[in-house]
């Protein structure tokens, strides 16, 4: 794997680890130097490398949190019996070292030049790192696209992010929906999103909105069948299933 | 070098058994995860067929009941994700390709599959013949579920599974190799697990 860069080669680097950021009790943000990062953009994931003493290594790909133009960032949620996950949310440190290669993918990605329709994005747990990406490139971008959030959680302690997510505005409407537990006085959604959430969190399909849904697999099946319903055309429904795995989805010879 | 990652021990998670079946860069899981790009397509069975197409040439098409009425195998396969699972002994009621390809007139040498919701794959003549690559329609002795690519999904198991296209509709025989959907975004053209293809230029 080793070797020199070749162009349309993705050759893995040697990251520096620059700040960890513990984002929930399971959940920790690690923002990494990377000296020669191309670039990425808004939706993409990268490949993270461990290698034991021994010889040992193990892949897996995540999410880029950040945005193009910031610092590489990913956010990981702890996996009991993960074999990778429990060390970079516990084991890690500011100023170790890993590999990664990336970016990779290029069709759940939104550009702000090219799609002008209003942006509906749709998040399970973990699934908001990709679309946290989106949503700084849609500001950094000065972008004015109608865009709504619809997040579920768990309980209120296991938002992502929630600090920077309660301050979006200038046209970005964050709806959460709890599922496990809600606070006295929650006046938020509670549930799992359905059919009737759906209805009346999203755009029209008659905006020709462009959905984003991220998250486990159940959760993205629901949601993309019912935008389909709600007369989202498949071609602008874009999917990342979490699967066992717990890293973002690729290719499983999906549409 | 790579460099250590300090307090990594990794958790070999090889199962007895399977030793020399797992791909480098692969871990075995008993799940069967999905992944797919976009919303899980439903084509009820009397509108579904299965074509086989070419430029110039005899094309053929099989309705869902004639395509069962060919000759099925069970086979048992382990399958490699790129996304880095694989699964062990998995086991499908499927068409062999040889038994469709051998309806139609051709000498092509890649076709590119193509699937409802508009998912191509692209893959040389000589890996979807030879008894190693099927139509699959069942799974686990039932019918394969819409989540999983049913009512019919490519089995090529020797390659990456997003080869194995889901919801797939037919064969297009081509002369050239063009790049599906996924190999457009940077994905192998190939996809050979064992020598670890997953990005372009790997």
């Amino acid at each position: 794997m080793e070797g020199t860069a070749v162009r349309g080669r993705l050759t893995w680097q040697v990251a520096t680890v620059s700040q960890l950021i513990d984002e929930t009790p399971s959940v920790r943000t690690i923002v990494l130097q990377v000296p020669d990062w191309a670039g990425h953009r808004a939706g993409q994931h990268l490949d993270v490398r461990l290698t034991a003493e021994d010889g040992y290594s193990a892949e897996r790909s995540y999410s880029i949190a950040s945005a193009p133009g910031e610092p590489v960032a990913i956010t990981v949620e702890r996996l009991d019996d993960g074999e990778v996950s429990p060390y970079l949310t516990g084991e890690l440190q500011v100023g170790d070292e890993l590999e990664l290669r990336g970016p990779i993918g290029g069709y759940f990605v939104w550009d702000a030049d090219h799609d002008r329709g209003p942006l509906m994005l749709l998040a399970g747990g973990s699934g908001i790192a990709p679309l946290r990406s989106i949503l700084r490139q849609r500001e950094h971008s000065g972008s004015m696209v109608p865009t709504r959030l619809v997040y579920s959680s768990r309980s209120l302690p296991d938002v992502i992010y929630r600090g920077e997510l309660d301050r979006c505005d200038g046209g970005v409407e964050v709806i959460y929906t709890l599922t496990r537990q809600q606070p006295p006085g929650w006046s938020g959604h509670a549930g799992r999103v359905d059919a009737a959430l759906l209805a009346e969190a999203t755009w029209p399909a008659s905006q020709d909105p462009i959905a984003f849904v991220c998250g486990p697999t159940s959760f993205v099946e629901t949601v993309a069948e019912g935008l389909v319903g709600l007369g989202y055309p498949a071609r602008r429904v874009k999917t990342e299933r979490f699967g066992a795995t717990g890293g973002p989805g690729g290719p499983d010879g999906g549409t | 070098m790579s460099p250590i990652s300090r307090g990594f021990h990794g958790r070999r998670r090889t199962p007895a058994g399977a030793e020399g079946r797992v791909p480098p860069g692969q871990y075995v899981t008993s799940d069967f995860p999905v992944l797919s790009a976009g919303p899980t397509p439903h084509t009820p069975l009397e509108k579904w067929t299965f074509s086989i197409t070419q430029e110039g040439g005899p094309s053929k098409s099989w309705s869902w009941t004639e395509m069962r009425g060919l000759s099925a195998e069970t086979v048992t396969a382990d399958i490699h994700c790129v996304t880095r699972w694989s699964k062990l002994d998995t086991e499908w009621q499927a068409v062999s390709l040889d038994t469709l390809l051998a309806q139609v007139e051709h000498d092509a040498e890649y076709v590119m599959a193509f699937s409802d919701g508009g998912y191509t794959t692209n893959l040389p003549l000589a890996d979807v013949t030879g008894g190693q690559a099927w139509l699959a329609f069942g799974y686990d002795g039932k019918p394969l579920e819409p989540e999983h690519g049913g009512p019919a999904r490519l089995l090529v198991p020797h390659l990456y599974f997003w080869k194995s296209a889901k919801w797939v509709r037919g064969l297009e025989l081509r002369d050239d190799d063009e790049p599906g959907f996924w190999e457009t975004y940077g994905y192998h053209m190939y996809g050979d697990p064992w020598k670890e293809q997953r990005y372009a230029g790997d």
